[in-house]
């Protein structure tokens, strides 16, 4: 059955190659955050370029791009010639040969110069399978004034127990003023992202070296009750549904003393056209407990190739073009330094208009203070900083994440989210083999 | 005085009525009304209705980015296409299990209607592995197929309930007269039906419209609908909500307005046999 | 009435509709309750093999189940409560004389035609966020803590949103089936001296009851998968609170790429399903003559 299907397929499409001329169409499945977004308003410099390229676009809220990108490429639907994914999925869906070798791409796009701790997280021995476009990690981002006022002054490398005394002395709930800002809707990229990060600066993990899962241990459970304490204390109401997007909207309306998100952010609540709070916005690194970690993550959102693609060298020209320094300097030259896409390559950190856009440093500062194959403090059998790159783990992180989103809301107890964490954790890595 | 009591009686029912209309329409005018605001001012407080300054700027932001004329075609086509698609496969069907009932007329129609029941959900995957070997990911055509099979049971009870109200005397008489199956469809039966059948095509319509699971979940660029429009709004970084105004807009304003214009003959139809 | 010829005629009118629909339920049917029994995972899709019944165990005894189940039930009956009673109500309203009747039918009938996903996006962000939502600058305005019905009430918050959108088409069904009330028999129940509230309990009601079972029929075959809803406005949480049957199929199959496992879930689904369906056609099947 499935050979005539194949058969028939075989066919129209050469009727269809027959058909139509040469220019080649390439497909790009991209997020609808801002970066992409001004990267498909620029692309018709790339098809002005190379004119016998086409581009069309599928541009996705994060959650539904994942869910389409996965089940395309697991099932080699091949609807797409590229795809933006991110660290997590690189290493699984290289291992699974699915994507392309990067390592062809010409020695000008200049592969040396991209970030070593990003460029490692986009690595499956040795064979580079994505194009970072741009990197992020986590840091705090706090409101110089509300700050001032409360008497306090932010150092460079807070500890978490001075984030949450600002927390509660910013906090003024007559004026709608929320001491902290921190994610709790449920998701492995949502709250879970924040909280393993946050974890790993207690001390915590999600594995031990046998894959057993921890979340009976006490880190955990004082990194869950730490969270919980301070957000109920010096939190906005309705934390439970907010992620990222949610933050950034209280951030800039002026309704957050603290934020701590990703750096991309910055860009965002320093841009006077959208944040009522752009001229007194502060930066410092993610907060600690003194253990040699910090709670900061390391994602980049990067273009790849899936193995499938019918145009693999258009692909490979596109993706080039994308994650070029010329790219950057288009940007630039458009849009203005301090809205290219940043942290993946470290000739932009030294590029000496670059180093004047106010956040630049603190932005290159956590991405190198993030190590993905050695996150926590003691060793682990996982490679990620805020997530843990096995197939598994976007399930699992879900579960985990909608137990602890619940126990924000009060409607579960801190003890009984983490036991059924532990016990849900357990069952799926059991099913799984590990 | 019985009139004045009239008087009163209306100018009270009219005072509740539209309350109630302008409280339930009240979300759609609100999102049109912030679609004309700057994402600033959308978020505003206090909230203004009326008083602001009126702007066409998310509307040039979304066309800048979208294609929205493509996915217009592509949720007219689909929604067109499955509509008379079913329609031709659902008026034989609907004629026969009206006039020439048989034993088990009724649990067929209510079998039909039992499919429906079933969650989309739990067959994606085959779906989504049929449509990648018969090579119809991403075209309209597989999206018309499908939304015709979805909506079929609801087409085939609607039209069975007005082919029911047709007396068959009638169609008798035309027999008697020497009409022939065919002539006896066309020229007496669905003249007859022109009615019922006009807003089982208006209900069809809105409901492949609107579909968003399917349209979705089997699309790329192509054959994107409103519906995968509509999602690269949703949640994006930074402030939105003026450019999800607008875009919800778009997406919501031509089926409004062809539902708005047509109301009358989808109400007049639109009642399942339940009138007797 | 009809001869042996119409009888053919008529059954091969009816095959392609009973063909095709046959096919749409058998061939993903038969696929489901396959990888039913497999291990199939999206993301090591090299290890499959049969595991019995192992997928259904682990979908059954998954906690969330039991609170998934009692949710869709909740959505269903919640929706349906809400649109007949304020349906019914609402419909006599717009039965009485009134000045711009065309108009007010015009508003209410609006929501109905609002994409799902266009209606929860809007609901969620622009009326029941806690900060920058309509309804937390009214409380504000009246000096109350804003409400935060998503992550406080969130069942009930969906109910309210799938309720707006499906009130219309309640309203439309049984409006018509007022107006096609014999108006004599309720003006000699008036000269009889009987009171509006007899009038409506004994008379309008009775009359009504087709209608109403119309009502829930369609509109169960819709709530039973509702799905976008909860997608964009609370991911099916807090926890599980407001994670329906089809959501759960959703998260297993699409957001823990477990196909098996979500395929036996789909499967458990559509037998409920049918469960309900043979209910419902028992129950109100007979009140239908169809």
């Amino acid at each position: 059955m499935k050979t005539t299907f194949r058969g028939l397929l075989g066919a129209t499409a050469l009727c269809t190659v027959a058909g139509i001329a040469s220019a080649e169409t390439l497909t790009i499945a991209t997020v609808n955050n801002g970066d992409m977004v001004r990267m498909q308003g620029l692309a018709s410099e790339f098809e002005a370029q190379n004119p016998g390229i086409e581009l069309e676009w599928v541009t996705l809220e994060e959650n539904i791009l994942r869910q389409r990108v996965t089940t395309d490429i697991a099932t080699n639907g091949g609807q797409y010639d590229v795809m933006t994914i991110g660290t997590y999925e690189v290493p699984i869906w290289g291992a699974q040969d699915w994507l392309l070798s990067l390592n062809d791409l010409p020695a000008e796009w200049d592969a040396d110069d991209i970030l070593p701790a990003i460029r490692g997280g986009l690595t499956v021995d040795g064979e580079l399978y994505a194009a970072p476009f741009y990197g992020e990690s986590s840091m705090v981002m706090y409101r110089e004034d509300l700050m001032a006022a409360a008497g306090l002054e932010m150092p460079e490398a807070p500890t978490w127990e001075f984030i949450r005394d600002a927390a509660a002395a910013m906090t003024d709930r007559d004026n709608e003023v929320y001491g902290i800002c921190l994610r709790g809707k449920a998701g492995w990229g949502e709250n879970m992202a924040f909280l393993t990060a946050m974890n790993n600066s207690f001390g915590g993990k999600w594995f031990d070296e046998e894959w057993n899962a921890q979340f009976d241990g006490e880190a955990w459970s004082n990194t869950l009750n730490f969270y919980i304490d301070m957000m109920n204390e010096s939190g906005p109401p309705g934390a439970s549904n907010n992620g990222f997007n949610e933050n950034l909207t209280l951030f800039q309306t002026g309704k957050c003393g603290m934020w701590i998100d990703a750096t991309v952010a910055a860009s965002f609540v320093s841009n006077p056209d959208d944040s009522q709070v752009a001229d007194s916005v502060g930066y410092a690194l993610a907060p600690d407990n003194g253990l040699g970690r910090r709670g900061n993550w390391l994602w980049a959102w990067s273009l790849a190739i899936p193995a499938g693609t019918d145009s693999p060298d258009a692909a490979k020209a596109f993706v080039q073009w994308a994650t070029s320094k010329e790219y950057t300097a288009l940007v630039a030259a458009n849009e203005g330094w301090a809205n290219v896409p940043p942290g993946t390559r470290t000739s932009l950190y030294e590029n000496e208009n670059y180093v004047d856009v106010p956040f630049a440093q603190m932005t290159l500062d956590s991405i190198n203070s993030a190590d993905p194959t050695n996150p926590s403090v003691d060793p682990v059998p996982y490679t990620g900083v805020q997530f843990v790159a096995i197939p598994e783990f976007q399930g699992i992180a879900t579960a985990v994440g909608q137990q602890f989103s619940a126990a924000l809301a009060g409607t579960t107890s801190v003890e009984d989210a983490l036991a059924n964490a532990q016990a849900l954790t357990t069952n799926e890595m059991e099913d799984a083999g590990y | 005085m019985a009139r004045a009591v009239t008087q009163k009686r209306k100018l009270i029912a009219t005072l509740a009525a539209w309350t109630i209309g302008m409280a339930i329409f009240f979300p759609i005018l609100w999102t049109i009304i912030t679609s004309f605001k700057t994402e600033a001012e959308a978020i505003a407080d206090p909230p203004s209705l009326f008083w602001f300054d009126w702007t066409l700027e998310n509307y040039n932001v979304v066309n800048e980015r979208s294609n929205y004329p493509l996915h217009f075609m592509n949720s007219v086509i689909i929604s067109l296409g499955s509509t008379l698609l079913g329609l031709i496969i659902a008026v034989p069907a609907a004629w026969s299990m009206a006039f020439v009932p048989g034993k088990r007329t009724k649990d067929v129609l209510m079998w039909m209607l039992s499919t429906k029941m079933l969650p989309p959900v739990g067959v994606l995957i085959p779906i989504y592995l049929i449509s990648r070997d018969l090579g119809v990911l991403d075209s309209r055509l597989a999206l018309v197929v499908i939304l015709t099979l979805i909506n079929l049971p609801i087409i085939v009870w609607m039209l069975y309930t007005y082919f029911k109200e047709i007396p068959g005397e009638i169609l008798e008489a035309a027999r008697m007269d020497g009409a022939t199956l065919k002539s006896e469809i066309l020229y007496v039966l669905t003249p007859m039906a022109v009615p019922g059948i006009a807003s089982t095509v208006l209900l069809n319509i809105i409901l492949a419209w609107n579909e968003a699971f399917w349209t979705l979940n089997l699309t790329a660029a192509k054959s994107a609908p409103l519906t995968a429009f509509i999602a690269s709004y949703s949640s994006p970084e930074g402030l939105f909500y003026a450019k999800l105004s607008a875009a919800s807009t778009m997406a919501i304003a031509p089926i409004l307005i062809m539902g708005w214009f047509s109301q009358k003959q989808l109400v007049r139809g639109l009642t399942f046999g339940a009138v007797k | 009435m009809s001869t042996q010829h119409s009888r053919t005629a008529a059954r091969f009118m009816i095959a392609p509709a009973t063909v095709l629909l046959l096919g749409w339920m058998l061939i993903p049917l038969c696929m489901t309750l396959y990888y039913s029994f497999r291990r199939y995972r999206l993301l090591t899709p090299d290890r499959t093999g049969w595991v019995g019944f192992r997928n259904y165990e682990n979908f059954l005894t998954n906690p969330a189940f039991m609170d998934a189940l009692t949710n869709t039930l909740a959505l269903v009956l919640g929706v349906l409560i809400i649109t007949v009673v304020l349906g019914v109500l609402l419909a006599i309203l717009l039965d009485q004389p009134m000045f711009g009747q065309g108009i007010v039918r015009i508003l209410v009938i609006a929501p109905f035609f609002v994409m799902p996903t266009v209606s929860a996006l809007v609901w969620k962000n622009m009326f029941m966020n806690p900060v920058n939502g309509l309804f937390a600058y009214a409380a504000k305005a009246v000096g109350l803590q804003p409400y935060d019905f998503l992550s406080q009430a969130p069942l009930l918050s969906i109910i309210g949103i799938v309720s707006w959108q499906w009130l219309p088409f309640a309203t439309l069904i049984l409006l018509t089936a007022i107006q096609s009330l014999d108006s004599e028999q309720m003006e000699a129940a008036e000269m009889d001296g009987a009171s509006p509230l007899s009038r409506f309990w004994f008379i309008t009601l009775p009359h009504l009851s087709r209608a109403i079972t119309v009502v829930i029929l369609i509109q169960t075959i819709f709530l039973l998968s509702i799905f976008a809803e909860i997608l964009v406005t609370t991911n099916g949480g807090p926890g599980t609170a407001s994670t329906n049957l089809t959501y759960l199929v959703y998260a297993e199959s699409l957001l823990n790429y477990d196909v098996g496992e979500g395929s036996a879930g789909g499967v458990i689904a559509i037998i409920l399903a049918n469960i309900v369906a043979i209910f419902l056609m028992r129950m109100i099947g007979k009140n239908l003559d169809a």
